[in-house]
């Protein structure tokens, strides 16, 4: 503890003592600092060798385990990469905040403490360290969000979150308190001799104690109210950063769970891979309806975690059904979403930054044609949406292949549970594959291409130098993984291994499954690139000789503005809408142009959450109808609330005197 | 490789047979079948008009959307001969790679800034989105059956020996000229030779392309068709010789071509705002041909 206050308060002091530019680069470099030295400690755990330290603690924690294996390690990386390029990035982002000095200093110190301790609750294996961890970061996470406070919806946001993520930790202390209680222990290690020695049921309820705990922070349907609020109303690099770690945490920490707790896993899988299919098709179902960019993006997360969970779900019954093929692609198709959801999804909410910096809205409906002054954020956006969408040749593909080929594998198991279930999951992913692709094409089309639907101020603006680098770092690594697929998917083995390993036999660590496809997935990939590129400049050669016209959009007759006249996004989506509405709860303001001469028509549609409105809104409206049965209490006169206090403090006198009282009186009945 | 030559050549007249057809339905004689590469070649040496409001969307998708479909053909076997790419799960790529160059038309429809291809965009996006199920519970089946994952292999190894497998085939056919249909945006989901851009899905997306880049989309269509066919014939070829498979091929390319003349000369669209549903009703379909498979392995019993 001491060394962490040792570190922890120079960093702290120098950042709220610095002026405002040197603020951000002791973040940055603070940031910096602690991604060297903590992937320096990833490093041996992912390539095989662990890493365990034994603090000895105080009194009330007992001795402080510090374990890092495979999965630690991974995460730690992902972690470290996402913060790095949100340190940069947020750097050049928040200039435009530089005269909030005080808040500034908040913000920074936040950024840096959440960093901090999200590393930790990757290493530390002892409970009561572990849930301080974790207080730590929903708190710097809740002073990240509520940035620009001065806003009534951040504000509602950021408290949103804060009550939520409690809720979280509820749930979580439930479960290390259960193991406390029984085991006498806080170490992590107690957790799996609690459930080897216990029977299944209990291993079953603990682990979704903890499952539920974890998938609120995840975002799994129907936990996931809290995210479409947050994410928007937070600055976009942290926007970023939540979305790509973050809600990942909660996948770390289930991961975890499955590797500690013994139970049965395929009952465990099943029920992920139900929860996890709802939660990829709720999530992309209402991600297409929202017009506000950042809103998008974040159902979009919850339809990404969706897919890391059809992974996970997968991998649970290759375990109990000890098909080691399948359990690897589910795991690692799982591990590797993680990652690459870490990396465009972060990248895709850099460039709603750069759009919102420029633009200073976040509504679909009012942006358009800003491609053309901003073609690095234009391309950048596009790259992570084609990424997204699961589109070859780029990263999405491979995570994505990986668990159709274990869905794939799971059919010749022959089991007709398991087939009944991987038919639904089949049917789940294509669908979600092609709605994602219709709210992609609706994201970057009517945001970037098209004409301006709105006239701003000042004509929208391409970001600065030093917000595209480390988005151009991002893709690169997007690029690569989407063409040298092989070399990630190696590299993961040994987080997947820990899985395999669970499963008791082995699996020979030079074959891994699909391996030839995946190779092959690189190769093509490759070939693609440059079938297009090829066509492309053929194309280019042959048109080179020809005169190029230039004329206006073709308007079937119409020459007159064409702005007003182009599709929007209500319009895009709106026979989709159509189609869905049972589904979904939309909230519809609509006046019809009558007569000959109109005067004025409006539309106005709300989307909102069914999910919210039946598991948080209605319980909330009980509550509160319930209460509002007591308000005669609070009249507003003093006399009786100086009543009330009286009241109180003689039944806080009287009730013991009265108890006592009665007791002698039944004593003295019963000498009778 | 050898299916990627046929293909290729299917390509060339394969729209000209549907076109006949439906003269010929309509008691017209028609143009020959070679009319449509006629015109593809005649945007070849034409010169572009652009419009002003597009960005390098619009320059790169039409290089893009052919590419697709020339990776995605690359990946058709013939018979026991495999495609010139062949993996483990094959399809997944297949579906995913026509995805992208349909994302670019898609894009670049929206790029143009019309009112009319907006809506193209829209029902494209939409309508091919509920296809994809009912191609991979198709795939997922097939899969099942044959106990393989990739499309040399299961076409290789699909073998029709009872009543229900035949059930299956018809079953699975209908199905892939359905996703055909929807793919190409043709009757009964849309209808090409419609005057109204109300009405149009595909043919409302590329109206400002020109030249060159219309004639690649024009030709990709072609393509697009051809490959379409070279799945269908895969699934009655077998394990036959070379001499055997080429003539069943061109047989059953010719054969769906026409069946697709015929089909538009004889149906009428569907109505626009209830296309959703008759595709998604298409995955209740593939989950028949599911059962069919699951009977005929016997896990019902």
């Amino acid at each position: 503890m001491g060394m962490i206050t040792g570190i922890l308060l120079p960093i702290v002091t120098a950042i709220s003592l610095a002026n405002v530019k040197w603020k951000g680069i002791t973040t940055v470099l603070t940031v910096i600092a602690i991604a060297c030295f903590s992937s320096i400690l990833a490093i041996g755990p992912l390539t095989g060798t662990d890493f365990e330290y034994i603090y000895n603690g105080s009194l009330i924690t007992g001795k402080i385990a510090l374990r890092m294996d495979a999965l630690s390690g991974l995460f730690i990386l992902i972690i470290n990469f996402t913060f790095l390029t949100g340190a940069f990035y947020g750097f050049q982002y928040m200039k435009a905040h530089r005269n909030q000095k005080a808040n500034l200093s908040i913000h920074c110190i936040s950024f840096v403490l959440l960093h901090i301790s999200l590393v930790s609750i990757c290493s530390l294996q002892n409970s009561i360290v572990f849930l301080t961890a974790w207080e730590v970061m929903a708190l710097s996470s809740f002073m990240l969000i509520i940035f620009e406070h001065a806003k009534r919806d951040t504000l509602n946001a950021g408290i949103n979150f804060l009550i939520q993520s409690h809720v979280c930790i509820m749930f979580l202390m439930l479960g290390f308190i259960w193991i406390a209680l029984k085991t006498n222990s806080y170490d992590f290690k107690a957790i799996t001799v609690y459930s080897s020695s216990n029977s299944l049921l209990a291993g079953f309820a603990l682990f979704f104690c903890f499952f539920i705990g974890f998938a609120i922070k995840a975002g799994f349907v129907p936990f996931h109210t809290w995210l479409p609020y947050a994410h928007p109303a937070a600055p976009s690099h942290v926007s970023g950063v939540m979305s790509g770690v973050i809600i990942k945490i909660g996948i770390y920490g289930i991961l975890r769970m499955l590797l500690l707790i013994k139970t049965d896993y395929l009952v465990t899988g099943y029920v992920i891979l139900f929860i996890s299919i709802i939660t990829g098709i709720y999530g992309v179902m209402l991600a297409i309806i929202q017009h506000n960019l950042k809103r998008l993006l974040a159902y979009h997360s919850i339809e990404n975690i969706g897919i890391i969970g059809i992974g996970i779900g997968l991998g649970c019954i290759g375990i109990e059904k000890e098909n080691n093929v399948l359990t690897f692609l589910g795991f690692a198709g799982a591990m590797l979403h993680t990652l690459n959801h870490s990396l465009f999804k972060s990248l895709l909410f850099y460039g709603a930054g750069n759009v919102y910096q420029a633009t200073h809205t976040m509504d679909i409906e009012k942006l358009g044609g800003i491609g053309k002054q901003m073609s690095h954020t234009a391309f950048l956006f596009l790259i992570a949406s084609l990424a997204i969408c699961g589109l070859p040749p780029f990263n999405g593909f491979v995570s994505e292949f990986l668990v159709y080929n274990g869905m794939f594998t799971g059919l010749h198991s022959f089991d007709k549970a398991l087939l009944s279930w991987l038919v639904c999951g089949l049917f789940g992913l294509a669908l979600i594959g092609g709605l994602a692709m219709f709210c992609f094409t609706k994201a970057f089309g009517l945001v970037f291409l098209g004409t301006p639907r709105h006239h701003f101020h000042d004509t929208p603006k391409e970001a600065g130098i030093g917000k595209l680098i480390p988005m151009y770092a991002v893709v690169l690594l997007i690029i690569s993984i989407g063409l040298f697929p092989k070399i990630f998917i190696t590299a993961l083995s040994k987080p997947v291994a820990l899985f395999t390993h669970n499963a008791g036999n082995k699996l020979p660590a030079a074959n891994i499954p699909a391996g030839e496809a995946l190779s092959m997935i690189g190769l093509c990939a490759a070939v693609f690139f440059l079938l297009a590129g090829l066509i492309y400049l053929v194309r280019k050669k042959l048109i080179l000789n020809k005169p190029v016209d230039y004329n206006k959009t073709w308007g079937c007759g119409y020459t007159g503005s064409q702005e007003k006249m182009q599709y929007t996004a209500s319009s895009f989506v709106r026979a989709y809408r159509k189609l869905a509405e049972p589904l979904l709860s939309i909230r519809k303001k609509k006046k019809e142009i009558k007569e000959v001469f109109p005067m004025d028509g409006i539309q106005e549609t709300h989307p909102y959450d069914k999910v919210e409105e039946w598991l948080i809104d209605y319980p909330l409206q009980l509550l509160k109808g319930f209460f509002n049965r007591f308000t005669f209490l609070q009249n507003g006169n003093l006399q009786f609330y100086i009543l009330y206090g009286v009241v109180f403090i003689s039944l806080v006198l009287g009730v013991p005197f009265l108890a006592d009282y009665i007791k002698s009186l039944i004593g003295f009945l019963n000498k009778l | 490789m050898i299916s990627f030559v046929l293909i290729i050549l299917t390509g060339f007249f394969f729209s000209g047979i549907i076109i006949r057809t439906k003269s010929i339905t309509s008691g017209r004689k028609g143009p020959g079948i070679f009319q449509p590469m006629k015109d593809v070649i005649r945007l070849f040496k034409k010169a572009a008009v652009y419009s002003k409001t597009t960005s390098f969307i619009f320059q790169i998708a039409p290089s893009i959307y052919f590419a697709s479909v020339i990776m995605a053909i690359m990946i058709i076997p013939l018979g026991e001969y495999k495609g010139i790419i062949s993996f483990e799960g094959d399809f997944v790529f297949f579906a995913y790679v026509l995805g992208v160059g349909r994302f670019f038309i898609i894009i670049s429809a929206l790029d143009t800034g019309s009112s009319f291809e907006g809506m193209g965009a829209s029902r494209e996006a939409l309508f091919s989105m509920f296809a994809e199920p009912a191609f991979f519970i198709l795939m997922g089946s097939l899969a099942l059956l044959t106990g393989h994952t990739s499309f040399h292999e299961i076409f290789a190894s699909l073998h029709f020996g009872s009543y229900i497998s035949y059930i299956l085939g018809v079953l699975a056919t209908f199905v892939l000229i359905m996703i055909t249909m929807i793919e190409n945006s043709r009757m009964p989901i849309d209808d090409p030779k419609t005057h109204l851009e109300l009405t149009m899905i595909h043919e409302v997306m590329i109206l400002d392309n020109s030249g060159l880049d219309l004639g690649m989309i024009l030709h990709a269509t072609n393509l697009k068709f051809a490959m379409y066919g070279a799945l269908i014939a895969n699934l009655f070829m077998g394990n036959f010789p070379l001499y055997l498979t080429i003539p069943i091929f061109f047989g059953m390319q010719i054969f769906f071509a026409i069946v697709v003349g015929l089909l538009e000369s004889f149906t009428a669209r569907f109505r626009m705002n209830h296309n959703a549903q008759y595709i998604l009703a298409l995955s209740s379909v593939s989950l028949l041909i599911f059962l069919g498979v699951l009977l005929m392995l016997g896990k019902f019993s």
